[in-house]
């Protein structure tokens, strides 16, 4: 495929440490819309505000108000943040899940940068179809659009057999209908949309459905948490990136026989964690990613 | 989106355990193996059987929907209290084959999983 990233060369970059480039489709940029400007925004991701073991993470309480502290302290403000679910950390008390979200929102009204956007993770919304995250943040999937890129944020948790379903699928189908085959589109998700790792149920029941309806497209970018590390992956020419959490790290995939958090290092504390920043680069129509520490070193 | 309501429903309607039916009729003399499931765990959570043996898995949920996922196998079953259901294992050689429930469940589902050991 002529805009295919090289698979060799992006994971050489990713290798080479926290940036990486994503490079390619630069053929399907001519011509380039007035409204498309290089602009950047941030991804937090994971927060799982209400986890309290501090083996795990002895500064539980502390590491998501340092994480908006280090964003507002960025010198160049992004122009919105997203977060890509696991918000807070399940409880099967709805009470308590209600109190986990006021006070997560709360929290994250301190970012100064003016325009966050919010999806949950099945911590957040497995237990009650998202019901409890609606009520705080509203629509659990929906789509927007920001300089010339089109955001679509699909909701892979809310059902709790982590299934898309075919009322949304429909939904992104109609919605992928408004855009032309070299449109730009970033695709937010929690969990994987491919099988990255059924062993751990890292994947999407209907995961397969979503990538044949974004196939089509030709520059697709699907941005996920979920696994609590970096991943960077290619189905076909569509490019996926997983984000660190703001709590826990989990090991690397199959790496050990189950996905226990990894304990906390005394030695590296908060090594593992961290957010990322996201610059377009719409002369090559790809992005730059910064992978960024929770407390600078 | 599927909500537990609509699931339970579905499932009532004969769309549950796709892979039933064709495994009842091959079970003939094949070992049944009973696993009981609540959250969060299964029991027992590590199965041995031998190898190049088949058999059938017997799994009762007694408290809330959930799954049971063989994903080295592409084996799954929707779990509903009062409703056995049965996966058929083929013959396998010696290993191990992780079990998980994949319906989110509660606050304790990413622990609740288990092995079948397949031993020569």
């Amino acid at each position: 495929m002529g805009n295919a990233i090289d698979r060799r060369e992006f994971f050489k970059l990713a290798g080479l440490g926290s940036v990486v480039l994503v490079s390619g489709c630069s053929n399907l940029m001519r011509g380039t819309n007035q409204a498309q400007q290089d602009f950047h925004f941030v991804q937090l991701s994971d927060t799982h505000w209400g986890f309290h073991d501090p083996a795990v993470n002895p500064d539980f309480g502390g590491t998501l108000p340092k994480a908006v502290a280090a964003v507002n302290s960025l010198s160049q403000q992004p122009d919105f943040v997203m977060f890509t679910g696991d918000l807070t950390h399940t409880t099967d008390d709805p009470a308590e899940r209600r109190r986990r979200l006021d006070e997560f929102r709360r929290i994250a009204s301190g970012l100064t940068v003016p325009v966050v956007h919010y999806m949950p993770g099945e911590h957040d919304a497995a237990l009650d179809n998202g019901k409890a995250y609606s009520e705080f943040f509203g629509a659990t999937h929906y789509s927007f659009d920001h300089k010339g890129v089109h955001f679509i944020v699909l909701d892979n948790v809310s059902d709790p057999t982590a299934a898309v379903g075919d009322p949304q699928l429909q939904w992104l189908k109609d919605d992928l209908a408004t855009q032309r085959p070299d449109s730009r589109i970033v695709v937010f998700t929690h969990r994987p949309l491919f099988d990255l790792y059924p062993r751990w149920d890292w994947a999407t029941r209907d995961g397969d459905r979503a990538i044949a309806l974004l196939m089509p497209y030709n520059n697709v970018t699907v941005f996920y948490g979920h696994i609590h590390q970096e991943n960077h992956h290619m189905t076909g020419h569509i490019a996926h990136h997983s984000a660190h959490s703001l709590m826990f790290a989990l090991p690397a995939p199959g790496s050990q026989p189950k996905r226990t958090p990894v304990a906390w290092d005394a030695s590296a504390p908060y090594r593992g964690l961290g957010y990322r920043r996201v610059r377009t680069e719409q002369a090559r129509a790809g992005y730059t990613l910064a992978e960024l520490p929770v407390v600078k070193g | 989106m599927i909500s537990r309501r609509q699931f339970l429903i579905g499932l009532g309607g004969g769309m549950a355990i796709a892979a039933t039916t064709p495994l009842l009729m091959a079970a003939g003399s094949e070992r049944v193996i009973h696993i009981t499931a609540r959250r969060f765990e299964y029991t027992p959570s590590t199965v041995t059987i031998a190898a190049g043996e088949a058999v059938i898995l017997e799994i009762l949920v007694s408290d809330v929907v959930m799954g049971f996922n063989l994903p080295d196998l592409k084996l799954r079953a929707d779990l509903v209290p009062g409703q056995p259901a049965r996966l058929r294992l083929p013959p396998q050689p010696a290993g191990e084959l992780p079990f998980f429930c994949d319906v989110f469940c509660g606050s304790g589902h990413e622990n609740m999983n288990g092995v079948i050991k397949v031993v020569a």
